[in-house]
C-alpha cells in the first residue's frame, strides 16, 4: 500500500457512483440514454463538447508532444479554435434537424438527409472502425496512468480490466447522463490540477515561465518555434486546418450536439470553449517544464514526461491526486465512444438489417452491446499489435473524410447526391488507408517544393474524396435527369 | 447585421496564416515565446469575436431561453 492508492480508488469509485447517480428519475429509453432527452442546458452541453479536448491523448500526449517535439504541439491549442468557430454556424443547423427528425445518432443523419439506410450504413461501419481504436488509446492510457502513479502496486492489465468494467456498467445504466455526471468531476479535477502543475512546475524548476522557455531555447535553440523542415508552418496550417474540419465529424462529438435543448446553448458555447481550450496551455506548460528536468524519454514514450517530472516532484499522495484526474480524462470520453458505438451497432446496423425493430428493441440492444463493445476493446488494447496502432493514427483522418458530404447536405438544396456521398466517403477512407498503410508522404516525392512536402498528407484524401463526390453526384444527376422529366 | 459573422474568417487568418509572419522565440510576452503568445492572444481575441457575433445574432433572440 502507498500513498497514491487511496486516490486512485477514490477516483475510481466516485466515477462508478456518479455515473449510477446520474440514472435517477429518468426513464431510460434510447432517446434519454444516447441524447439526453435532449435536454441539456449550456453547462452540461459545454462539458461534452470540451470532453473531446481532455481526453488521456492530451492529459499525456499533450504534455508528451511539448517535451518531446516543443512548438509543434501548439497546433492543438488552434485547431480546437477554430473548429469551435465552425461551430457557431455548424452545428444549429444540425441540432435543429436532429431534433426535428428525432435523430440519435450521427448515422442517422445521413440516413435521413442522402434518404438511404445504405449511406447510413457506411457512415456507421466508419465511426466505428475509428472509435474502437480512440476507446483502446483512452483504456491504454488508462493502464499507463494507474501503473506510474500507483508506483507499480496495481498493474496496467488489471487497472484496464477494473476501468472497463466500470465504465461499460455506468454506461449501461445512465447513458450519456453518466457521461455528463462524471465530466461535472472529471472537469473540476482537470481544470485544479493542470493549472496547478502548469504554473508551480516552471516556477519550481526554472524561477517562471520566462526563464524557462529562456532556459530551453538556450539548451535547444529553435525548440520553441516551428522547424523549417518537417512540422514546419505548413505542415502546422495544413494540420490545423485538417483537424478543424473534422472535430466534430467524430461521431461521439456530432451525438452530443443532439444532447441540447436548443441551439443557443451550442452558439453560446462557442464563445467560452475557446477560452477552456487555454488550460491546453498549462499541459504544454508542465511538457516544457519535463524538457530539461526528465529528458531522455523518447518514442512513444515522451507520453510519459508528465508523470515522470510528477513523481520527481511531488510525494506520493500528491502523484495519486493526479493520478486520480488521469483516470477521469480516460473514463469519460471512454464513456461517450462506448456509447455511441453501441448506438451504431444497434441503431445503425442492426435496424438497417431488421427495419420492424422498434425503438425499446433498439435500446435494449445498445445497452447489451456495451460490455461487448469494452470487451472488444480491452481485447485490443492487452493483445492488439500493429494493426491497431495504425487505426489509430487513421482514425482521425477516417471520420474527417465524412465532412464534404455532411456539410453539402447543410445547403438549402444539397448539390450532392447519395451515390455521391458514398463514393467521396469510400474514396476518401481508402485513400487514407493506403497512404497510413504504405507509410506514404509527400516527403517521398523528392521533386516537390518543400513547402508542399511538408503539407499533411490528409489532405490528399479529402480533396480526392471531394473531387469524386462532385464528379459522381454530376453523373447520377445527369442520370437521373431524364427519368425525372419523363415521370413529370 | 448579418455581414457582422465575416469577423469570423479573421480567427482563420490569423491562426493559419498569421504563424508565417511570427514563428520566433522571442521577444518573450508574459514569459511565453513569441509565436505561443501570438496564438494565445489570438484564442483570447476569438472568444471576443464569436461574444460579439452572438450579440448581434438575430437568431439568439428569436429562439429566448
Amino acid at each position: 500500500m502507498n500513498g497514491a492508492l487511496p486516490f486512485i480508488a477514490a477516483a475510481a469509485l466516485l466515477a462508478l457512483v456518479l455515473g449510477f447517480l446520474a440514472r435517477r428519475g429518468k426513464d431510460m429509453n434510447l432517446e434519454e440514454w444516447t441524447v439526453g432527452g435532449r435536454g441539456f442546458g449550456a453547462i452540461f452541453v459545454f462539458l461534452l463538447l470540451a470532453g473531446e479536448i481532455y481526453t488521456t491523448f492530451t492529459f499525456l500526449g499533450g504534455s508528451g508532444y511539448a517535451y518531446g517535439k516543443g512548438a509543434p504541439a501548439y497546433y492543438i491549442l488552434a485547431y480546437g479554435t477554430l473548429a469551435y468557430v465552425l461551430s457557431y454556424f455548424m452545428l444549429p443547423p444540425i441540432w435543429r434537424y436532429a431534433k426535428e427528425h428525432r435523430l440519435y445518432s450521427q448515422s442517422d443523419f445521413f440516413v435521413r438527409k442522402y434518404d438511404s439506410p445504405a449511406l447510413g450504413v457506411l457512415v456507421a461501419l466508419v465511426d466505428i472502425v475509428a472509435l474502437i481504436p480512440y476507446l483502446v488509446l483512452q483504456f491504454k492510457g488508462l493502464g499507463i496512468i494507474v501503473d506510474i502513479a500507483g508506483y507499480g502496486a496495481i498493474s496496467p492489465t488489471v487497472a484496464i480490466w477494473i476501468g472497463a468494467i466500470i465504465v461499460a456498467a455506468y454506461v449501461m445504466v445512465s447513458g450519456v447522463h453518466g457521461s455528463a455526471w462524471t465530466s461535472v468531476a472529471k472537469d473540476t479535477m482537470i481544470l485544479a490540477i493542470v493549472i496547478f502543475l502548469g504554473l508551480y512546475l516552471p516556477l519550481h524548476y526554472y524561477g517562471g515561465l520566462g526563464p524557462m522557455f529562456t532556459a530551453i531555447e538556450q539548451a535547444k535553440p529553435g525548440f520553441t518555434v516551428l522547424p523549417a523542415h518537417g512540422e514546419s508552418l505548413w505542415w502546422y496550417a495544413s494540420t490545423v486546418l485538417l483537424t478543424a474540419l473534422g472535430f466534430f465529424m467524430w461521431p461521439h462529438s456530432f451525438g452530443s450536439i443532439y444532447t441540447a435543448k436548443n441551439a443557443t446553448v451550442i452558439r453560446k458555447n462557442a464563445i467560452f470553449l475557446p477560452l477552456y481550450q487555454l488550460i491546453l496551455l498549462f499541459v504544454f506548460f508542465v511538457g516544457f517544464a519535463a524538457t530539461l528536468q526528465v529528458p531522455g524519454l523518447t518514442g512513444s514514450n515522451i507520453d510519459l514526461a508528465l508523470f515522470k517530472l510528477s513523481v520527481k516532484t511531488f510525494d506520493p499522495w500528491f502523484v495519486g491526486v493526479i493520478g486520480a484526474t488521469g483516470i477521469f480524462t480516460a473514463l469519460v470520453p471512454g464513456s461517450m465512444i462506448l456509447m455511441t458505438a453501441a448506438t451504431l451497432i444497434a441503431n445503425n446496423l442492426y435496424r438497417a438489417v431488421n427495419p420492424s425493430a422498434d425503438d425499446r428493441q433498439v435500446s435494449y440492444l445498445a445497452k447489451l452491446l456495451v460490455p461487448l463493445v469494452a470487451l472488444v476493446a480491452v481485447f485490443f488494447t492487452l493483445k492488439g499489435g500493429e494493426t491497431i496502432v495504425a487505426l489509430l493514427l487513421m482514425g482521425y483522418s477516417f471520420v474527417t473524410q465524412l465532412f464534404p458530404s455532411l456539410i453539402l447536405s447543410l445547403a438549402h438544396r444539397n448539390f450532392a447526391t447519395r451515390e455521391g456521398a458514398a463514393a467521396g466517403i469510400i474514396v476518401g477512407v481508402a485513400t487514407v488507408a493506403t497512404v497510413s498503410l504504405t507509410g506514404m508522404n509527400f516527403h517521398k516525392l523528392a521533386w516537390l517544393p518543400s513547402a508542399i512536402q511538408d503539407l499533411n498528407i490528409g489532405i490528399v484524401a479529402l480533396v480526392a474524396n471531394f473531387i469524386v463526390l462532385i464528379v459522381v453526384s454530376l453523373a447520377t444527376r445527369a442520370a437521373a435527369a431524364p427519368a425525372q422529366a419523363a415521370a413529370e | 447585421m448579418r455581414s457582422i459573422r465575416w469577423l469570423a474568417v479573421v480567427p482563420f487568418l490569423a491562426l493559419l496564416v498569421g504563424p508565417f509572419f511570427v514563428n520566433q522565440p522571442t521577444p518573450l510576452i508574459l514569459g511565453l515565446p513569441f509565436l505561443l503568445a501570438w496564438i494565445v492572444v489570438w484564442i483570447l481575441i476569438t472568444s471576443l469575436i464569436m461574444a460579439v457575433i452572438y450579440a448581434v445574432d438575430p437568431a439568439n433572440r428569436e429562439e429566448g431561453a
